[in-house]
């Protein structure tokens, strides 16, 4: 074999060297370590909890019999209130999507292509520093917000507990995650665009529509998938304001917890990840997943 | 590309799958505690064989504690009322308490072995005794344990075939409480929160668990008796159902379910609730919070609980939890205790401490009154109450029923 | 200038409401921190300072701070490491099923938090058979954390082709080099917003954090959750929430000035 002189610099050019002769080593080297924690750890996760589904607990709740069985499924089809819980759940994250998409829509137009440079850094600021303010105690002030005699009630706008009460307390909650996105989006969109199309005659509302909302579409699109997954699975907000009513999150939460019955648990489980992976396939062709 | 990511996620997922079928969940094969077999015994099923602490040794310097709010206080809550610091300079074992809000939970944080002892309801002991959770424990190393009312001594949701699991705490009632200015005329039947829950609809409240379908069995039993109960939590299939119905009546009239002390101390303060099921700490709390509420037991009786305090089978520290369990139940901390959360203490020498009339007005050592009581018991599928024509619903049954009922 | 002065009077009022809707609750918890009511009574019956006294002394408010700030900074590093290869991987190279792989990243995030802690905690205890602790939380932290760091990160490569890095390696620089001395500093600013987003995320992440943190470690959230029922203990969580909003305005300045205004596009997520 002939002789090859090390490249100067030593074992490190060396590497390096080799690295750059095998682009295919470089993308796994890159490529494994996420490959590995994402698709071994978590996927790996995901199909123990699916297979965990598949089976029953005794009848005390304790252990779980490793018996294959479909009956969790089939409680789940057969039994009229999941079906009523799923439809109401979807409902409230279509209800808190739709919400904070409108809501978001005109600050997130303010913040990228009306407000001063200035004035977009404080606004940035603005809507990035209630995400630092706890999930938690933010559900416990909209508690006292919608409690009888509480500030909303005594200028007579309370809904009281309830479900009005959920979707605005999560449309509340996930905002800033809608707004992001939006202004992300918008801000990508030059000026020039939207100047060229005044000059060319059209109105602020022809403007809106055939400049803007197709930038803005797969922004808002980036936008509901979090508004839609969070509030798919959420269990916190409805018990602190949602009054005697109950959402997906809960039954996944109570099965795990009352019950102690992970399988029932798991397969509730697979509602909202289906929910999801569907919607997620569906969003992909919009590019939405590229301005996340 | 594709063929090795593809690759990559399906060994991803058989690796998943390889482990997860050598893997153990929970011992499943526990010698036979799943209640498969042995219907013969008290209780119906047979506890699985766990050792128990012979003699006693020096204490280990630390202690996990699982228990109800109110049950182990340090001064944090109340500067005057601390019987874990005591405790604590007695013994040298430093305590970390964590609080949960119902049986179930008690039951799933006990699983997970991380807790020493725990105090648990009726409905919750059984649970963890099946499981092999805990413990059976040696009385003879308890001192204060001579001193408990014999009648919580050697009871179905403590003991399996006369060996105790535990060491008992104290026991009380469930309450009824109502907001006196907005409630008018004074309720006095829990009728008040059933059939006539529409008075007040959307501002009546009940405990959060599926344990609370014996409060309308309870009901039941009193009103219609020709369903044939006896036993609020021996429900075969049909007066299962029956509680249900009645249970989505009363759900049309809820604003809210409870099962943490400030979200019903706060809503019976702003009158989002006016009427209730309660425990008697909660009616204390409100009450010295400024709320014009009052709590009572309904003559008809009421379900409560006894609670038991239990070794975990997994403890590193076994005599700090026997020190624990001989101190809870020493007359100062009982009717420390019992004053504050408010119910009977389980020491009789502990009446001799607490202030006048207290134990009169909780009934401690009345024996008939505390059998009026229809304390927490976990419902199996040997009925309770001994009917064997029958199959009784389980808690695995009641737990599909309560989500069945909420909605 | 671009839209017409009424529809920029409108969007500036609607902005205004916007964030008057977004600032009322936090102003009523900054209030109630002062309540004398234990229950938050409303309007507050009286004005008192100890629960920020309460605050100052409370150990338990302290550690879990403490135990939160580690949990994110290792967090957050994990994630930095992870999302900047995938973003790498992702955007230099051509290679099927780049898709899928984009999509897995989503997916902590995507799906449902009872689901991923249930899932992580259940793949733990019985799978791995490791207690849940300390390692477990920053670990099911990271995952979902990802995906914030490839998102700036990608974004910011897509913006920067591949021209400096190519002129660098004619001029002989090795693959690290360049890394390191070209792409890095480019990236800096796109791999702090997406570091500063990613230690808001597990900061105060409560769900996942309920089920992969065992017993012994109480994260801020967890403190929080555990209090909030306590009626001594509730105002006190009050104080906490509002000092963190409070002070939190600092990092987020510092990461604006930092991304520069035309970056604050990729910076703000």
């Amino acid at each position: 074999m002939a002789q090859q002189h090390p490249p100067p610099g030593g074992g490190a050019a060396l590497r390096s060297g080799v690295l750059h002769r095998h682009p295919r080593l470089r993308l796994g080297l890159l490529l494994g370590p996420p490959m590995l924690w994402l698709g071994v750890l978590y996927l790996g996760s995901l199909a123990a909890l699916f297979i965990t589904s598949l089976w029953s607990v005794d009848a005390f709740g304790g252990n779980i019999e490793r018996i294959w069985n479909l009956d969790n499924y089939r409680d789940l089809f057969t039994l009229d209130v999941y079906r009523t819980i799923t439809v109401r759940t979807l409902l409230i994250a279509a209800s808190v999507t739709v919400i904070d998409a409108v809501l978001a829509f005109p600050v997130a137009l303010y913040m990228a292509k009306v407000a001063s440079p200035r004035l977009q850094r404080i606004l940035v600021i603005a809507v990035l520093t209630p995400l630092w303010a706890s999930y938690l105690v933010k559900a416990y002030a909209w508690r006292g917000m919608f409690a009888s005699g509480g500030p909303l009630d005594s200028v007579g706008i309370s809904p009281g507990y309830g479900l009005a009460a959920t979707v605005l307390t999560l449309s509340y909650l996930w905002l800033p995650y809608m707004i992001l996105p939006m202004y992300a989006g918008l801000e990508r969109l030059p000026s020039s665009l939207i100047e060229a199309s005044a000059d060319l005659g059209a109105g602020t509302a022809t403007t809106m529509r055939r400049v803007v909302l197709p930038v803005l579409f797969p922004a808002a699109v980036a936008g509901s998938i979090f508004t839609f997954s969070l509030t798919l699975g959420d269990y916190i907000a409805v018990k602190i304001v949602g009054g005697a009513n109950q959402m997906l999150g809960n039954v996944v939460y109570d099965s795990f917890l009352t019950g102690n019955n992970l399988p029932f648990a798991a397969a509730v489980a697979t509602i909202p990840v289906a929910a999801m992976l569907v919607y997620l396939a569906a969003v992909r062709r919009t590019g939405a997943l590229d301005s996340l | 590309m594709r063929r090795s990511t593809m690759a990559r996620v399906a060994t991803g997922a058989v690796l998943a799958l390889a482990l997860v079928g050598c893997g153990t969940s929970s011992g499943d094969d526990d010698g036979g505690g799943s209640g498969a077999t042995g219907s013969e015994e008290q209780g119906g099923f047979t506890a699985p064989d766990i050792p128990m602490a012979e003699s006693l040794g020096d204490n280990e310097g630390s202690l996990s504690v699982l228990a109800w709010p109110g049950y182990a206080e340090d001064g944090s809550t109340d500067k005057s009322v601390d019987w874990v610091t005591p405790f604590e300079e007695e013994t040298g074992c430093q305590v970390e308490v964590k609080y949960f809000g119902t049986s179930d939970e008690a039951v799933s944080l006990m699983k997970t072995g991380q807790y020493d002892v725990v105090s648990a309801s009726g409905d919750a002991s059984l649970r963890l005794i099946a499981g092999g959770d805990v413990a059976p424990v040696n009385t003879d190393l308890i001192d204060n344990y001579a001193d408990v009312w014999p009648f919580l001594k050697d009871r179905d949701w403590n003991s399996v075939d006369g060996q105790m699991y535990g060491v008992p705490h104290g026991y009380g009632a469930n309450l009824l409480m109502y907001n006196t200015d907005e409630v008018d005329p004074a309720p006095t039947s829990w009728s008040s929160v059933f059939d006539d829950a529409g008075t007040y609809s959307g501002k009546v409240t009940s405990y959060d668990s599926p344990i609370y379908i014996a409060d309308a069995a309870l009901y039941l039993m009193n009103t219609q008796p020709d369903l044939g109960i006896k036993d609020p939590y021996a429900l075969d299939a049909d007066q299962l159902a029956a509680a249900v119905d009645l249970l989505k009546a009363q759900r049309e009239h809820v604003g809210e379910y409870w099962s943490d002390y400030l979200k019903e101390t706060q809503a019976f303060k702003t009158g989002d609730s006016v009427i209730g099921t309660t425990w008697q700490v909660i009616a204390n709390l409100a009450q010295s919070e400024g709320a014009t509420v009052e709590a009572f037991l309904p003559d008809e009786g009421s379900t409560g609980w006894s609670d038991t305090w239990m070794v975990g089978s997994k403890t590193e520290h076994p005599n700090c939890a026997y020190a624990w369990m001989n101190h809870i139940v020493s007359p100062e901390a009982n009717a420390a205790v019992a004053e504050w959360f408010g119910e009977a203490p389980a020491n009789q020498k502990a009446c001799d401490l607490t202030s006048d009339g207290f134990c009169e007005s909780y009934h401690a050592g009345d024996e008939a009154y505390a059998e009026k009581i229809h304390y927490w018991t976990t419902p199996i599928e040997q009925c309770l109450d001994g009917r064997t024509d029958v199959q009784c619903t389980t808690y695995q049954d009641w737990t599909q029923a309560w989500t069945e009922i909420k909605g | 200038m671009t839209f017409s002065p009424a529809t920029r009077a409108l969007l500036r009022a609607f902005t205004g409401l916007v964030l008057l809707f977004v600032y009322a609750p936090l102003a009523l918890v900054v209030l109630n921190s002062f309540n004398t009511s234990r229950t938050f009574e409303w309007p507050p019956p009286g004005f008192t300072t100890r629960w920020w006294s309460a605050a100052v002394e409370s150990d338990g408010a302290r550690n879990a701070i403490v135990v939160s700030l580690e949990v994110a900074v290792m967090a957050t590093v994990i994630a930095l490491v992870l999302g900047t290869m995938a973003a790498l991987a992702l955007q230099r190279f051509r290679f099927f099923g780049r898709d899928t792989v984009s999509l897995l990243i989503i997916l902590p995030i995507a799906l449902p938090g009872v689901v991923t802690g249930i899932a992580l905690a259940n793949a733990f205890l019985t799978m791995f058979g490791i207690q849940l602790g300390m390692l477990t939380l920053v670990v099911s932290h990271a995952t979902f954390c990802i995906v914030t760091v490839f998102n700036n990160a990608i974004a910011r490569l897509r913006r920067l082709g591949g021209n400096l890095e190519e002129a660098s390696m004619d001029l002989g620089a090795g693959t690290f080099r360049t890394f390191w001395s070209i792409t890095l500093p480019m990236m800096r600013s796109a791999l702090l917003a997406g570091a500063l987003l990613s230690f808001a995320l597990s900061f105060d992440e409560i769900i996942v954090t309920t089920f992969t943190a065992g017993q012994g470690i109480q994260t801020l959230p967890i403190w929080i959750y555990q209090n909030l029922f306590r009626p001594n203990q509730a105002p006190v969580v009050n104080v906490v929430a509002a000092a963190l909003i409070v002070l939190s305005v600092v990092p987020i300045w510092i990461s604006q000035k930092l991304a520069g205004t035309d970056e604050s596009v990729a910076a703000a997520r």
